[in-house]
C-alpha cells in the first residue's frame, strides 16, 4: 500500500521528509530546532522508514549530524541533514569542507530559516552558506515542490558529487497543503568511496579538490539556468518585472495584476540569463525574497547602477521580518489593508514557563540567592528556560547562542565578575556546553554552573536529550570536583536545600555544577496519557 | 468560492484540533486547502493562531491578507480581537466569551465584550462553562466548531464536519468520538438559539 501514488495533506517539513524517503533515503541526521524539527520526527514515525531501516535517531548537535551524514554519503548511500538556520553556524566547518571533499551518495542539507524570529535569536539567511560553499541551492515555493525537489536534490548531488543545500522558511515548513506523492525508488547499495585523494584534505589534495570545486561552477550555473523549478513568464509588455524567490512566489501571485512578468527562482546559482532577459523586457525590477537581500544584491551587481532594482534594500519591502501577502501587495502597488482597526482591549500575551515546571523552581531559588550578591550576573542559554528573562522572574542577563552561558560566565569571571552564574538546559549542555565546561575546569574559573535538567529537549516538543542520566558522569569526567557537583530536585519543598547549596557553591571560588533534575511537565503528561490509553 | 479563517486562542486550548477537523473535512470534500500553524516557543501559554484557507480554486499565499478573513474562530475573546485587522468587512467572529487570564494586565472584561459585541457579526458563548455543565470538559473546542458550522456551510456541510470528527478522533476510541460529536451538536444548538 505504500507504493500507491496518492494525495496527502502535509506540512512543508513533512513533504520534505516523505520526498526524501521516496528518494531512497538511508539516514536522516539532525538536532531539533524550530522550524525544522518535524522533518526528522516524520521519518522517526514513518512505518515506511522503519521497513527500510532508515536511520533517524537525534544527534547531539548539527556538526555531529553533518559529519555522520557525510560518512553515510562516503559509504555510497543517500543522507539528509536537517537543522534550523542557526544550526548552519554550528556545522559550517563540516558543511563547507564537504563541498571540498565532494560526496558519493547524495547528500542534502536542509536549513529551515526563521524570518521574523518566531522562535529564534536572529534571521540569518542560509542561502549565503550555499553560495559561500559554492554548492547548488534549492528553495521550494510550496509543499508540492518541497516533495518533488527532494528526488531532484539527491540526483543533483550525485551528478555533481556535491552536497546540495535546500532552504525552507517557517511559513512553508509549518504550513499544510495537499501533496501528490510518487513512486519510491530503491536505496543505494553500500559502496564506500575509494578516492582517498578526494577525502584526505591535506594541503596538496585540498588544492586540487578546491580547484575542481571551482571548475564545477559553470556546470552548476548551467543546471540552474535550465532548471524546471526556475521559470520566466513574460505574458505581456510591462514596465515592472518581478523576481520572486521561493515562497515569495505565492505572495506575488496572491495579488499580482494579470500579465505581470515574473521570474520564479527556486534553484541557485541565480539564473543570470533569465534575469537579463527579464530586465531587457522591463523598465524596472522588484525582487521579492524572504530573509536577507541575497538575490537583490546579486541582481544589482548584474544589471549595474543605472538599472532600477527595488526590494528590501531600496525600502519597497521591509528590510527586516518575514514577507507577508500585505507587504508584497503594497510593493506591487496593489491596494488593500484592514477593514477594522486594531482592537482597544488588547494586551500582549507572551509565552511563559508551564505551571509546575522545574525551571520555575530553579529561578525562584536563583533570584532569592542572587539578591544577596549585588554584582551577581546570570548568563542564560537557549531553551524553554530562556523564558526566565520575562516576568515574573526576569532572572537572566544574557542569551546568545547554544552553550554561551558557560563560556560567557567564564570570560566574565576572568574579567572579575563575581558571582558569575550560568544556566543551561540538559540538551543545550550536551549540544555545546561540555567543551566550555572543560575550558572552565582547566582554567580553574570561578563560576557556578546550573544544568537545569528536565530529561528532554523541551522547547521543540520533547525530543530525546543526548545526555539523559549521564550528566553527573560527564561533569566528573570533565574534571568537576565531586564535592562541588550536586544533584537536586527542583520543587518548592526543597527550596531551603537548593538555596543553601547555591550559596555554598557561589562562595567556593572554582568551578561548581548544580544539576536540578525533574522531568518536563509536558513529556510527563504525555507519558501518563499514553499509559492511560494503553491500559484501556 | 473561498473561506479564509483565522483560528486563534492560547497555547494548549486546542485550536489545532479544530484546524485538523476542518482540514480533514475539506480534503474529503475535494477542496483546496492551505493551513499555516505556529509551533515552538509561542505554544507555551502564549497567543497562538493558525491561518486556514479553503477554496474551490487554487490557493496562492499560505497567509491570509489583512482585511480578507471571512471568519475569526477563537477559543478566547481577547485573542479574537487580536486579529480584527484581518477580518473582512462582512466577516464574522465566532468566539468563546470566557477570558483566560494568565497575564497581569488583562483588559477589563466588560469593555472587551462590549467591543466584541459592537462588531457586525458575532457569535459568542461561554463554551468552557457549557462544556463543564454538559460533562464534556475536554471538548470545548468542538462546541466552538459547532457554533462555527453555519458560517462554514457554504463550503462544508454539518454532515461533512461530523464525519470528519468521527475520522479524526477514531483512534482515541468511540467514547471520545461520541463526546466530540455531542459537543459539536451542542455548539450548533447554541449558535441557532441566538
Amino acid at each position: 500500500m505504500y507504493y500507491m501514488a496518492e494525495k496527502r495533506l502535509l506540512l512543508g517539513d513533512e513533504a520534505v521528509a516523505l520526498g526524501a524517503l521516496h528518494a531512497g533515503l538511508s539516514g536522516v541526521y539532525a538536532y531539533p530546532g524550530t522550524p525544522s524539527t518535524e522533518i526528522t520526527e516524520y521519518i522517526q514515525q514513518s512505518p515506511f522508514a522503519r521497513e527500510r531501516g532508515v536511520r533517524s535517531r537525534w544527534c547531539t548537535n548539527e556538526k555531529t549530524a553533518m559529519e555522520a551524514a557525510l560518512g553515510m554519503s562516503y559509504a555510497g548511500k543517500r543522507a539528509l541533514v536537517c537543522m534550523k538556520h542557526v544550526g548552519m553556524n554550528v556545522c559550517a566547518d563540516a558543511f563547507v569542507n564537504a563541498a571540498v571533499t565532494g560526496v558519493k551518495g547524495g547528500l542534502v542539507v536542509l536549513a529551515a530559516d526563521d524570518p521574523s524570529m518566531h522562535s529564534s535569536q536572529n534571521e540569518q539567511d542560509s542561502r549565503f552558506y550555499g553560495k559561500f560553499a559554492m554548492v547548488p541551492i534549492l528553495e521550494p515555493s510550496d509543499q508540492q515542490e518541497a516533495y518533488d525537489m527532494m528526488a531532484q536534490a539527491f540526483a543533483l548531488s550525485e551528478q555533481l558529487r556535491l552536497p546540495v543545500l535546500m532552504r525552507l522558511v517557517t511559513r512553508l515548513a509549518h504550513s499544510r497543503a495537499a501533496v501528490q506523492t510518487g513512486e519510491p525508488v530503491a536505496q543505494n547499495a553500500l559502496e564506500p568511496d575509494n578516492e582517498r585523494t578526494h577525502w584526505v584534505l591535506l594541503p596538496g589534495n585540498a588544492r586540487r579538490q578546491y580547484a575542481s570545486l571551482v571548475a564545477k561552477q559553470p556546470e552548476i550555473a548551467a543546471l540552474a539556468e535550465g532548471a524546471a523549478f526556475n521559470r520566466l513568464q513574460i505574458p505581456k509588455v510591462s514596465d515592472l518585472g518581478v523576481i520572486a524567490a521561493g515562497i515569495a512566489y505565492n505572495y506575488v501571485r496572491e495579488s499580482a495584476p494579470a500579465g505581470l512578468p515574473i521570474l520564479k527562482v527556486s534553484q541557485y546559482p541565480l539564473p543570470v540569463k533569465q534575469v537579463r532577459e527579464l530586465a531587457a523586457h522591463c523598465g524596472r525590477i522588484l525582487v521579492v525574497e524572504d530573509g536577507q537581500p541575497f538575490v537583490e544584491e546579486q541582481v544589482r551587481g548584474l544589471l549595474g547602477p543605472e538599472y532600477p532594482v527595488r526590494g528590501r534594500l531600496s525600502g519597497e519591502l521591509p528590510r527586516t521580518g518575514e514577507l507577508t501577502p500585505d507587504c508584497v501587495a503594497a510593493a506591487l502597488g496593489v491596494e488593500g489593508g484592514p477593514a477594522f482597526a486594531d482592537a482597544h482591549n488588547l494586551a500582549p500575551r507572551p509565552p511563559q514557563l508551564c505551571q509546575g515546571c522545574g525551571h520555575r523552581d530553579v529561578y525562584t531559588a536563583l533570584n532569592q540567592v542572587a539578591a544577596e550578591y549585588p554584582n551577581a550576573r546570570i548568563f542564560g542559554d537557549i531553551g524553554c528556560y530562556t523564558l526566565g528573562a520575562l516576568p515574573p522572574f526576569r532572572a537572566i542577563d544574557s542569551c546568545v547562542d547554544m552553550g554561551a552561558s558557560i563560556t560567557m560566565a567564564k570570560g566574565a569571571a576572568d574579567a572579575g565578575v563575581y558571582p558569575a552564574i550560568a544556566v543551561i538546559g540538559d540538551s543545550t549542555f550536551t549540544h555545546s556546553g561540555m567543551t566550555g565546561l572543560l575550558d572552565a575546569v582547566n582554567d580553574g574559573s570561578d563560576i557556578t554552573v546550573i544544568i537545569s535538567d528536565n530529561l528532554t529537549t523541551a522547547m521543540t516538543g520533547g525530543q530525546d536529550s543526548a545526555g539523559t542520566h549521564k550528566f553527573e558522569a560527564i561533569c566528573l569526567a570533565l574534571g568537576v570536583e565531586r564535592e562541588h557537583l550536586h544533584v537536586v530536585v527542583p520543587l518548592p519543598k526543597n527550596m531551603e536545600e537548593i538555596t543553601r547549596i547555591l550559596r555554598e557553591e557561589i562562595n567556593y571560588h572554582g568551578v561548581s555544577v548544580i544539576i536540578p533534575q525533574r522531568e518536563c511537565m509536558q513529556t510527563l503528561g504525555r507519558k501518563l496519557r499514553q499509559k492511560k490509553q494503553e491500559t484501556k | 468560492m473561498k473561506l479564509d479563517i483565522k483560528l486563534s486562542g492560547v497555547g494548549g486550548q486546542g485550536i489545532l484540533s479544530i484546524a485538523t477537523v476542518i482540514g480533514e473535512a475539506a480534503t474529503a470534500a475535494g477542496l483546496h486547502l492551505k493551513q499555516a500553524e505556529v509551533h515552538g516557543m509561542s505554544q507555551r501559554g502564549g497567543d497562538v493562531q493558525s491561518d486556514m484557507r479553503l477554496s474551490t480554486d487554487g490557493i496562492c499565499s499560505d497567509l491570509i491578507p489583512l482585511g480578507q478573513a471571512d471568519l475569526i474562530i477563537s477559543m478566547e475573546p481577547m485573542e479574537a480581537l487580536r486579529y480584527l485587522p484581518y477580518l473582512a468587512p462582512k466577516g464574522a467572529v465566532i468566539t468563546s466569551s470566557k477570558p483566560l487570564v494568565n497575564i497581569p494586565n488583562y483588559p477589563d472584561e466588560a469593555a472587551l465584550l462590549a467591543e466584541l459585541d459592537a462588531l457586525p457579526h458575532v457569535v459568542r458563548a461561554d463554551i468552557e462553562t457549557l462544556a463543564r455543565e454538559h460533562a464534556m470538559p475536554k471538548s470545548a473546542n468542538m462546541i466552538l466548531l459547532g457554533m462555527a458550522a453555519p458560517a462554514l456551510s457554504q463550503l462544508l456541510s454539518e454532515e461533512q464536519l461530523r464525519d470528519a470528527i468521527a475520522r479524526v478522533f477514531a483512534r482515541k476510541g468511540m467514547d471520545i468520538v461520541n463526546a466530540n460529536l455531542e459537543a459539536f451538536k451542542l455548539g450548533l444548538e447554541t449558535a441557532s438559539n441566538r
